[in-house]
């Protein structure tokens, strides 16, 4: 079973419906003591990450997060939060990947937000079983994580190469939405709640 | 590479889905969830809903239809028509609509676009603008292009981006409803002049239509309701042509 991390950060109505469409149970963290009752955890997110992190931090579920063992998936600003800094209100993240979260350049001829669909450049990992490199999957984001070739696994160019998703242990992140983002969007969360 | 996007747009009256739609195998044509689903199965990449519902119980129909398409949609969709308020959105949001489409409302309240895209994030906030061209000047129209406003729209476009738009839907009253083709010139206009993604709406008729407007503006994605309803340009068949003209879309 899913554990959500509720800590007040944008709408999840997509995200629960699509792991209902999946068959796959779910239910929500608002305490330490009720991580013990999933299998996989998974950290929501939208809008400004400065905002996103003082309201994970006012949960005190931080530690938790950072103790947890078990397979643990952040979405597109619940990924951001896993690494160490975000240029998006200048404020410190947890720090689990040590990676930076940036502003896109437009000076690199983009508009801003990157807004639709992305081809990603996909390493050999679990997370993307089934998922053949280059599909395409919806992004929404004007901050983006650096490309890192140790905790990147999949890669997107928009100006630059980013890190569309990255793993570091335990910890999963995708920048995408994969409740918005078709069949392979749905793949990606059923990989997830079998990874071991 | 980011992909072009090919947008269906719905209109919607009291939770309905209405305007003749010519799917083969569609058990309820009026049915929302049903038509959406079939847009996604065929390749659409995002879904407009226009609701032109009048009466009182508008607010409370409209939750009710954004919660049972986003049960089942697995792509993103956008909700237009009556928002006017933070509390609007915010019940839109919470029903599961990805973004929302404002025109009138933030036309005569500016600060609205500001304060939607403080509170939700500005890729949240879609900017409608229906344009239409008077002695040479392209107005911004409201009311379906009824209604004159004193604003040019590309001055209202560069002030709404400044606002805190994350995206523009540019109709041309002129070209919509002719199936002639999109506004081409004025879309690139719009295009070089802001850095935020438009989409672009009104006047399309056949396949060539959305390979000229991609091939000769910058625009990011390309909406149109009746040639997708009845069934005149099939998804599939629109996307492979695109792709063999090289524009990057989604397969």
């Amino acid at each position: 079973m899913v554990g959500i991390v509720n800590y007040g950060a944008g709408n999840i109505f997509s995200l629960t419906s699509a792991l209902s469409r999946l068959g796959i149970t779910y239910g929500m963290i608002n305490a330490e003591e009720e991580f013990e009752l999933y299998s996989h955890i998974i950290i929501p997110g939208v809008g400004h990450a400065g905002a996103a992190m003082e309201k994970l931090n006012q949960s005190g579920l931080v530690e938790a997060i950072r103790a947890l063992k078990k397979p643990i998936l952040g979405i597109c600003v619940g990924m951001q939060l896993l690494t160490a800094h975000s240029e998006e209100g200048d404020v410190a993240l947890t720090n689990i990947i040590p990676l930076d979260t940036k502003l896109f350049d437009k000076e690199l001829g983009i508009k801003i937000p990157h807004m639709g669909w992305n081809n990603i450049e996909i390493k050999n990992n679990s997370l993307f079983e089934g998922v053949e490199n280059q599909t395409q999957f919806y992004f929404v984001h004007s901050y983006f994580i650096e490309y890192n070739a140790t905790f990147g696994i999949a890669t997107a160019d928009y100006g630059l190469p980013y890190s569309a998703a990255v793993q570091k242990d335990n910890f999963y992140g995708v920048q995408f939405h994969p409740e918005k983002s078709g069949a392979a969007g749905e793949r990606l969360l059923l990989n997830f709640s079998n990874l071991k | 590479m980011l992909s072009k996007r090919i947008i269906p747009c719905l209109d919607v009256k009291d939770g309905r889905t209405v305007k003749g739609v010519n799917f083969v195998d569609l058990k309820d044509a009026g049915d929302p969830v049903e038509l959406a689903w079939q847009y996604a199965q065929q390749g659409a990449d995002e879904l407009v809903f226009l609701d032109i519902t009048a009466t009182h119980e508008r607010r409370k129909t409209m939750i009710e239809m954004v919660k049972s398409v986003a049960r089942q949609l697995n792509i993103p969709f956008t909700i237009g028509g009556g928002i006017t308020e933070i509390a609007d959105a915010e019940a839109l949001l919470n029903a599961g609509a990805d973004k929302i489409s404002i025109n009138s409302a933030a036309v005569k309240r500016p600060e609205l676009i500001a304060d939607l895209a403080k509170v939700f994030g500005r890729q949240f906030v879609v900017v409608a603008v229906d344009t239409k061209l008077v002695g040479g000047k392209n107005m911004v129209h409201l009311n379906g292009g009824r209604l004159i406003t004193e604003l040019e729209t590309e001055d209202w476009i560069k002030r709404a981006e400044d606002l805190g738009a994350g995206e523009i839907l540019l109709t041309s009253m002129d070209h919509d409803g002719t199936k002639q083709g999109f506004d081409c010139n004025l879309l690139q206009t719009i295009s070089q002049l802001i850095n935020i993604p438009v989409i672009a709406s009104g006047g399309a008729g056949k396949i060539e239509h959305f390979t000229e407007v991609f091939t000769t503006t910058g625009v990011d994605a390309a909406l149109a309701a009746s040639v997708f309803h009845f069934g005149e340009i099939p998804i599939p068949h629109l996307k492979n042509e695109l792709k063999k003209h090289n524009i990057p879309v989604r397969l």
